[in-house]
């Protein structure tokens, strides 16, 4: 089921068109990765589910319902560009954050001691936010953003400003709160992260939206059938082994070892080359190279609108 | 409702609790009881003894001038140039020649360390006067006793008459005081914290939460609340100060009455000093202030009770109505150095309705005056200075709708401007584009 349905949203400010005819679905209890490069139009989507724009067009249905203010107790939201009140003390602020969403004192105060235990935080109570670093006020705005437990959590960049150890602790918690129900939107340039938490993506450029679909079957979609198959062994004795099913495209010794890149017209034909090549050559290893998200993101973002489509645009 | 509730208390509490907001508020009454008091000392204490001798060639000045606490004279009959030659060795501090009794007489003052120009003043006042004393005995036969018994003192009470024949005496002077003292305090309020609000905009801007809260409340709220809160803590301030002003007050009192009694007949008396009434009265620009005729003005019929209402509404309608447009400066700008070219048009009507309210005094039912206490941006400080010299109840009503409905304008305006302005970052905004934000779509 749908926890979110943007449907044929479009907004724009003054000359500049944010968003052309965007619709999204987004999957109850799944990670959205909402991709684009910087002005596509990601954040101003964003902002219109979380009710701080409206759009010009078109609607946001949160859980079958349309979006109402009383839908944002139920959304966590992290923004890109993010920060704290320097002069206030972290407890306080927290609370303050956590009350502004809806919740009581007291149960922000339980709530708030459980995680700051977990993030072993628990010194920080009453420092200032200015004397924490970029990386710990980071950990006391995630904090604040899935305080409420929220139904649908938007994290816009959240890596921004990790370590590494502290990128792993949160992609941990977004896996954890994922599976205890929480569903989240994700947008992010970090194509690797993208491939390794997403369930699915939408892929937004200059407003409009190119590509969406699963991760896996984007990815089925995009392999154009590369393996690389690493051997030692007579190269000559490799080559005459393959029939026109076959296109070396790439090929390099490294030691007594000889890596090959070749296309095949289909991923059958493999299975096919392996059987006659095993006699001749000692195979180490054979896969498939699919194309990385960041990959796809490129080819996509690259491809030129066909100008039919650019008048099109412009008549409407 | 509730969030605003929390915004407002939010707001309120991280000023109140600065260590700078406590230490002003303490201070706030000394500094104030300083300025006020340190004039009036200077002008008692720091004044040296003036002993002038004065060498009368014409002899007529015997006992025409007479000694102050400050000024002693002494005649000497001997020769002007033994007494220059000697002017070192003696205790005066100045000589006074007297050659003629002319009308327009030339008299010479010999100094050691100048002489203050009200001293100087003096003098010349008293030769003035006795050559004219001795005009009037030589000329017209008027002798000095004469005179003497000539002193007439008028006291001059102004009534009203209004339409109905009605008759009411008011004194001008307090009720003109207490307005023009209003006039100051909304004038400095407005400043003090409508920049606060500019400031706490510009911070929420620059630290990038503001994206946080507006995901939860809406801009509005969120601009509202910060405008009450100030405004709380502002009232706080001059709450305390006002209390702490009069405990100040009572136990200075208590210290001088127990005290001896000379000192307070030495206060009373530099009171009583007309230099330090001319200072009291540059300082409060109003007329001269005892504390007995403070307190008897009060008790008098003074329109008190339309005096401190107008003062309340003034109060917070010009706060907000500044303060939503602060806002919106606020909003637009990336730091305080840009706001600058925003500013201008706020602060000129401000500044400039400081600086005329004395030219209204003087004429407050002027044209000028008329329209000032009108146009929302000046009407909070120009209706404040006029009420005491008595307006037309529509006037009033008049002025109280155009504020109220400036201030739903500003409003207005600010939070449109406030919306849109609040997410956008590192762009140099001009009015163009502020004209543009008014019409932007939710």
């Amino acid at each position: 089921m749908d926890l979110l349905h943007v449907k044929r949203v479009y907004k724009s400010y003054a000359e500049h068109k944010a968003l052309h005819n965007i619709s999204l679905h987004v999957k109850e209890q799944s990670i959205f990765g909402l991709l684009g490069p910087n002005g596509a139009g990601k954040t101003t989507l964003i902002r219109i589910i979380n009710q701080i724009t409206g759009p010009d067009k078109g609607d946001v249905f949160f859980q079958k319902e349309k979006l109402a203010p009383k839908h944002i107790a139920q959304i966590g939201y992290l923004p890109e560009e993010r920060g704290l009140y320097k002069k206030m003390k972290v407890g306080e602020q927290a609370l303050y954050l956590a009350q502004l969403k809806g919740m009581s004192k007291r149960e922000a105060k339980l709530k708030l001691n459980q995680w700051f235990e977990k993030f072993e935080i628990d010194g920080w109570w009453d420092k200032k936010v200015e004397e924490l670093s970029k990386g710990m006020a980071q950990k006391v705005q995630f904090i604040t953003t899935v305080l409420h437990e929220p139904k649908l959590l938007i994290l816009d960049e959240p890596f921004s400003g990790f370590d590494p150890i502290n990128t792993n602790l949160i992609k941990k918690e977004i896996l954890e709160l994922r599976d205890k129900g929480s569903t989240i939107i994700f947008s992010t340039h970090n194509m690797e992260s993208v491939e390794e938490i997403c369930d699915d993506i939408a892929l937004i450029n200059k407003s409009r939206k190119i590509l969406d679909g699963k991760v896996t079957e984007i990815k089925e979609a995009y392999k154009s059938n590369i393996f690389e198959i690493v051997f030692s062994g007579n190269m000559i004795a490799f080559s005459t082994a393959l029939w026109t099913a076959f296109e070396i495209l790439e090929k390099k010794q490294v030691d007594n070892r000889i890596h090959v890149k070749i296309r095949a017209n289909k991923a059958s034909d493999v299975n096919e080359l392996l059987q006659v090549i095993v006699s001749k050559v000692q195979v180490i290893s054979v896969h498939e190279l699919t194309p990385s998200m960041n990959d796809i993101f490129i080819q996509k973002v690259q491809e030129v609108m066909p100008e039919s489509l650019e008048k099109e645009v412009i008549n409407e | 409702m509730n969030k605003i509730k929390l915004i407002i208390a939010r707001e309120y509490l991280t000023r109140v609790k600065k260590k700078s907001f406590i230490v002003m508020t303490l201070l706030g009454p000394i500094l104030m009881a300083g300025l006020m008091i340190v004039p009036i000392w200077l002008a008692t204490k720091d004044k040296d003894i003036q002993i002038i001798e004065v060498i009368d060639e014409t002899g007529k000045f015997i006992n025409q001038f007479e000694n102050t606490k400050t000024l002693l004279f002494e005649h000497q009959f001997t020769n002007i140039e033994l007494a220059k030659e000697n002017f070192y060795e003696t205790k005066y501090t100045s000589i006074l020649h007297i050659t003629s009794t002319d009308q327009n007489s030339n008299v010479k003052m010999y100094y050691k360390k100048q002489p203050g120009i009200s001293t100087v003043q003096k003098i010349k006042h008293t030769i003035e006067n006795g050559i004219r004393n001795i005009d009037l005995e030589n000329k017209f036969k008027i002798t000095k006793s004469q005179i003497e018994e000539s002193k007439p003192k008028v006291d001059i009470e102004s009534i009203s008459i209004d339409i109905e024949g009605e008759e009411e005496s008011k004194d001008v002077g307090i009720s003109t005081a207490l307005g023009f003292g209003g006039a100051i305090m909304i004038y400095f309020f407005i400043f003090m914290y409508g920049i606060q609000i500019m400031r706490g905009v510009i911070e929420e801007k620059t630290s990038r939460i503001v994206e946080i809260i507006i995901s939860s409340v809406k801009p509005f709220q969120l601009m509202l609340g910060k405008i009450i809160g100030i405004a709380l803590v502002g009232l706080t301030q001059f709450l305390s100060w006002i209390i702490l002003t009069v405990l100040l007050y009572s136990v200075v009192m208590a210290v001088f009455m127990g005290g001896d009694l000379e000192t307070l007949s030495q206060g009373q008396q530099a009171l009583d000093n007309p230099e330090v009434q001319e200072a009291l009265k540059a300082m409060g620009g109003a007329d001269s202030l005892t504390p007995k005729a403070m307190i008897d003005g009060i008790m008098s019929e003074i329109p008190l009770t339309k005096l401190l209402l107008s003062f309340l509404f003034y109060f917070l309608g010009g706060y907000l109505l500044y303060g939503a447009l602060l806002a919106a400066v606020g909003s637009a700008v990336d730091s305080e150095a840009d706001s600058q070219q925003f500013m201008m048009p706020i602060t000129i009507p401000l500044i400039f309705s400081f600086v005329v309210a004395q030219t209204v005094m003087e004429n407050p039912d002027g044209p000028m005056a008329f329209w000032l206490s009108m146009f929302p941006l000046t009407s909070p400080i120009i209706m404040m200075v006029r009420i005491p010299f008595g307006v037309e109840i529509w006037e009033l009503l008049l002025s109280m709708t155009l504020l109220i409905l400036g201030f739903i304008g500003a409003t207005w305006m600010a939070a449109k401007i406030y919306r849109t302005g609040i997410l956008m970052y590192g762009k140099k905004v001009t009015y163009k584009e502020l004209w543009k934000w008014l019409f932007y779509k939710g």
